[in-house]
């Protein structure tokens, strides 16, 4: 027999590692993806896609794909040239930023391989994949512009003949005296590091469908952010937002390439609109590695100024960040989000920050897990490495002197950022603990002593980050086009049952599961009494979708106010129910009664069913329970935490294998500890495979040569090893949750981490880098290299 | 995936299947498991007219004891092959680099034969093949005959068989008792292609290597007996040291490519430090 548990004894949902309610729907199959939606007489869309990096359009023929089977229409650039707009960008980060044409099919020059020309509607999939072949395009090959520096070297081929030059923008920062830092300092160090390009791939392919519908169109689409689409189609097309409805059915992760407004988007619409039909695309495998924006894609030079005793001095940063050809949604505020962040955790006189963005003929870049601090993290806690190396000190010795202390918060840094909360101390401790990290450096020594041909390298990497974007008054100070609230509503329906929208979209994080804990325990009622609706822009418009670990801290705070709007609504209704005063009616787990007398007391689902029946409410209530709640935060989130990672390097091959890896991450409170589990766990997964096999290459003339899965490795589960994760709880202070955001803190925190204990094991044979992906061939050559300085063969 | 469009036939026999491509000619393809051929079909990289697919074709599929020899159907998936006691018994050899072929998935609709036929330089077993000295059962509108693994592979995705020809399994001589094997795969993830790979069989007398054969892969447009490195480790001890050093000489015989995954220099390098591991492995198991 099992006792019913009283109310008293009602478990808090916050806290509790449920398992997602929507798992079982995705997993058996039971959903829907925008690629399974076949509207009644859909028509499917190819795209004719550029041979070419870079070259002028003379001509483009689509009758002979008219002439073929099942074909119904077929256009080029030029023949949508009027109503096709420009690919919008929402940060043009500086004032003279240059912001080239992006029209989404290209008109005159094509600028990247794969980049539309054209486009064929038929019948079904196959008949417009095979009429392609007979688009004819004609052609003028222009010189391809590959490389960063090849591309700001005077007299180079301009990706833009008529903006001039290949420099898209610089963006300068700087606090501190910067030279006095530097040439006050005992020691100074110059590195520079490469953030290889990598392909984001979601499981999910991208796809889009659009429907003409009544008088307007509904565009479904595998995005993260229907509602910012929904804005900027209207705005690139100039049909009226109202008429526009978008909506995000399942998506199957995005990691950020799905933050974008898409050629094909857009096209699909003017599709829909010009055929009067349903129309669909979706994308293959290799037309996504080749046209989905990349991520990534700096060369980072790196001065860091620092005494003998390892108190840092101070930072110099000069980026070039690779934008390819054109300026998509954020393409240029990615560095930009990263800027803040070279300082990381520590305390230091003077920081200084320029990045130029750069064109090049290549797929843009934007959005890609992390955004901007995996790469200013990477940067920093490497140096840090090399810093401890040449003071010939322990790394971790070296952070603990510079870190700002536990009792320091809330700590404004160099980098101009306030930290509200977080400990430093406690994180590291717990994880040097849980690693064993005296016993592995003992055996570092012994293998070293021993000449073992598989050495032991040990990294670390503690990071912060910033995300819960964002403060709608930083965004606007840094030129972004839009906010960073995000909005709720709360419904209790007559029956008691509870509707929640919320406007950020999730695309595989859980939204579903962790909005209903928070509502379970804010309203008291069942987890189960809860749906969370999402994604379509006619059940909740207003929203900011998800991406940069926002959607618990903003988005569920937003759902925390409504809640409390609600409640607080319940009450007065209550009091009238209990002829009692507002001020005396307390609310316990969903019933509410007057303070002293438990009894008699009313349920909040009564008073959602009086709401509803609304006969006879106290003076200003109006009927129904429910109620909305935008939030705008006040600050960033700073989550934070110390990983450690041991590798084995084969020094006769060169491979490395991740041998363990421990991540203690302060996340603030968390609401669901199985869904951070795995946000954790899928980033550490996806930073390691930068550190060790991820890497977009392209030949000379810009041909993307890692094209498939064969060509561009993602690591699977039978590649990583078990990874040992803990928390430390320092709740977050710019949110009622506590909470900190958990998305990219993985990918942050590793890639450093894993390059470092790569470069710790080689050290004594004199390597000082290996540029990521620290492939074997890499590694081998690393030593190879080191040891023909060193003045002998291997 | 979205191919070009093409016919397709499924025979239910080995004469249906000859009939059937000798009727399309040359532009018709033979279809196994599907795991190299429709990648090319979906990139659109091969264009047939006419699929023959051998998966109805039950004949051709299965391993069977053939008096002296071992006969492995073409059309036998790798999974089965792995599974097979026969050929574990007979030869380990395969079953080791088998396992090694890509994942679960693949390895149940992948076959043998299909291996073989699309003479892939980066498959893994080909140079298996090449080592257990193989003998492939091809079948035409001319009739039957059978090719040595050392005849077989010509080029690059190129072998000796001629248009409209089947290969209708391997014979595997029965020779291998006493032997050690192991075939030692470097691939930069669990599921990716070899950069290199060492397939070695070693014969032991008295503690020291009585006869050895190294097969590579990924060493050169076809597999490639490291024969100068096979004739250093005969008579060498069986300590790591002897057989590194006649290793040394794993690639005399090679022409490694450079590509994304590896330079030349690189793959030369690994042919070595790999074939003195796996002859050691080999001499201990
Ligand atoms: C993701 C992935 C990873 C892989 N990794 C590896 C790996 O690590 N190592 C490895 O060795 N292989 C690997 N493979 C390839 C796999 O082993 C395939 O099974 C094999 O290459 C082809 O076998 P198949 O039966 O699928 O042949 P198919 O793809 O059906 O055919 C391949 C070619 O051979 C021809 N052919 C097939 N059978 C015959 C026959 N009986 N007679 C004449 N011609 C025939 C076909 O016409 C075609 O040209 C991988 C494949 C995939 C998809």
């Amino acid at each position: 027999m099992t006792a019913t548990p009283d109310a008293a004894e009602r478990v808090p949902e916050i806290g509790r590692a449920r398992r997602r309610k929507e798992d079982a729907r995705l997993l058996t199959g039971r959903t829907r993806w925008t690629d399974n939606l076949d509207p009644a007489g859909v028509l499917h869309v190819a795209f004719v896609r550029s041979p070419l990096a870079h070259g002028a359009i003379r001509s483009v023929d689509v009758s002979g794909a008219l002439a073929r089977p099942g074909v119904v229409a077929a256009f080029s650039g030029a023949d949508l040239a009027a109503e096709q707009g420009s690919l919008p960008c929402a940060w043009p980060v500086t004032a003279d930023i240059v912001l080239p044409d992006h029209p989404p099919m290209a008109v005159e020059e094509v600028r990247y391989v794969g980049e539309a020309v054209a486009c064929v509607v038929a019948r079904d999939r196959y008949a417009a994949a095979d009429a392609l072949e007979a688009v004819e395009v004609d052609y003028e090959p222009l010189p391809a512009v590959v490389d960063m520096a090849a591309a700001l070297a005077e007299g180079a081929p301009l990706v833009h003949a008529d903006k001039g030059t290949n420099r898209s923008f610089v963006w300068p920062f700087e606090s501190g005296d910067i030279a006095a830092a530097v040439d006050g300092a005992e020691v100074v160090l110059r590195r520079r590091y490469r953030q290889q390009r990598l392909i984001p791939a979601a499981m999910e392919p991208r796809a889009v469908v659009c429907a003409p519908e009544g008088e307007g169109f509904t565009l479904w689409s595998s995005t993260q952010v229907p509602h910012i689409l929904r804005v900027m189609l209207a705005m690139v097309t100039g049909i009226p937002e109202h008429l526009i409805r978008v909506v995000a059915p399942d998506v199957g992760g995005g990691f950020g390439s799905k933050l974008q407004v898409t050629a094909e988007e857009v096209l699909a619409l003017l599709l829909a609109r010009r055929l009067d039909r349903p129309v669909k695309w979706t994308e293959s495998r290799t037309e996504g590695f080749q046209t989905t924006h990349h991520g990534r894609d700096q060369v980072q030079d790196v001065t860091i100024a620092a005494d003998r005793d390892g108190r840092l001095r101070g930072l110099k940063v000069d980026l070039l960040a690779d934008m390819g050809a054109y300026l998509m949604l954020i393409t240029p505020g990615i560095p930009i989000l990263g800027a803040f962040m070279f300082p990381g955790i520590y305390k230091m006189d003077a920081y200084a920050f320029s990045c130029t963005g750069v064109f090049t003929t290549k797929v843009p870049t934007d959005a890609y897990r992390g955004a901007g601090r995996p790469e200013a993290t990477f940067a920093i806690e490497r140096i840090m490495d090399e810093l401890a190396a040449e003071l010939g000190m322990d790394p971790l010795e070296l952070r603990r002197r510079n870190w700002i202390r536990h009792e320091e918060f809330p700590y404004t840094g160099v980098g101009g950022l306030t930290y509200d909360s977080g400990d430093y101390e406690r994180a590291t401790a717990r994880a040097v603990e849980l690693f064993g990290y005296e016993e592995l450096r003992a055996e570092q020594a012994r293998r070293r002593e021993a000449g073992d041909p598989v050495q032991l390298g040990i990294g670390i990497s503690t990071y912060t980050e910033m995300c819960g974007l964002a403060p709608s008054r930083v965004l606007g100070e840094l030129s972004y086009a839009a906010g960073g609230w995000e909005h709720a509503s709360v419904r209790m329906l007559p029956t008691g049952k509870v509707e929640v929208v919320t406007g950020s979209t999730p695309h595989g994080q859980g939204h579903a599961t962790a909005w209903s804990q928070i509502v379970a325990d804010r309203l008291g009622v069942p987890f189960e009494d809860v749906r969370v609706l999402s994604g379509d822009t006619q059940v909740g418009p207003r929203g900011m979708d998800t991406y940069g670990s926002r959607s618990l801290v903003v988005g569920g705070t937003a759902v925390v106010r409504a809640c409390e709007r609600v409640v607080d609504k319940a009450r007065r209704l209550a009091a009238h129910l209990l002829e009692a005063d507002v001020g005396d009616v307390e609310f316990t787990d969903g019933a509410f009664a007057v303070r002293g007398t438990p009894e008699p007391s009313v349920g909040i689902q009564a008073v959602a069913l009086a709401a509803f029946a609304a006969h006879d409410l106290p003076e200003g209530v109006e009927p129904s329970l429910d109620s909305d709640a935008a939030f705008d935060p006040d600050n960033f989130s700073f989550p934070h935490g110390t990983h450690l990672c041991a590798v084995e390097v084969d020094t006769e091959t060169g491979r490395v294998s991740v041998r363990s890896y421990v991540a203690v991450d302060d996340v603030g409170k968390v609401v669901n500890p199985l869904i951070v589990e795995g946000q954790v766990h899928g980033g550490l997964a996806q930073g390691i495979a930068q550190a060790l096999y991820e890497e977009a290459v392209h030949d000379a003339e810009g041909n993307l040569l890692t094209s498939t899965m064969a060509d561009y490795l993602l690591p699977s589960s039978a590649d990583l090893p078990d990874f040992v994760t803990d928390r430390t709880e320092t709740p977050a202070t710019g949110n009622p949750l506590g909470a900190k955001g958990v998305g990219e803190a993985g990918t942050i925190a590793s890639t450093p981490a894993v390059v470092n204990a790569v470069v710790d094991a080689l050290r004594p044979y004199g390597v000082a880098d290996v540029e990521m992906p620290c492939k074997p061939e890499r590694v081998w050559r690393a030593l190879w290299d080191a040891a023909a300085r060193n003045g002998g063969a291997r | 995936m979205i191919p070009a469009p093409f016919d397709y036939v499924r025979p239910d026999s080995l004469a249906g299947a000859v009939a059937a491509l000798a009727e399309a000619g040359e532009d018709a393809k033979v279809l196994a498991g599907g795991q190299s051929l429709l990648p090319l079909l979906r990139m659109r990289l091969a264009y047939p007219e006419v699929l023959v697919d051998l998966g109805g074709i039950a004949e051709l599929r299965g391993v069977r004891d053939d008096g002296d020899f071992l006969w492995i159907g073409a059309a036998t998936t790798h999974y089965e092959v792995l599974h097979s006691s026969l050929v574990r018994e007979h030869c380990a050899l395969l079953a080791r680099a088998t396992a090694t072929v890509a994942d679960p998935a693949v390895r149940h609709r992948g076959t043998i034969g299909g291996s073989l036929a699309h003479a892939d330089p980066a498959g893994d077993l080909p140079a298996v093949a090449l080592v257990l000295d193989a003998r492939m059962a091809v079948s035409g509108p001319d009739g039957v005959r059978e090719l040595a693994a050392a005849d077989f592979f010509v080029d690059y995705l190129t072998t000796a068989m001629d248009d409209g020809e089947v290969l209708t399994g391997l014979r595997v001589p029965k020779v291998w008792a006493g032997w050690g094997f192991h075939y030692e795969k470097f691939a930069r993830t669990a599921q990716s292609w070899a950069v290199v790979g060492v397939a070695a069989a070693v014969r032991e007398r008295d503690g020291a290597v009585a006869e050895a054969r190294i097969g590579l892969t990924n060493m050169g447009a076809v597999p490639v007996r490291a024969r100068a490195a096979e004739s250093a480790a005969a008579g060498a001890g069986l300590a790591a040291g002897p057989l590194r050093a006649a290793a040394e000489q794993a690639d005399a015989e090679a022409a490694p490519p450079s590509d994304l995954h590896a330079q030349a220099d690189y793959r030369r390098h690994l042919a070595r430090v790999l074939t003195g591991r796996a002859l050691a492995a080999a001499a201990s198991g």
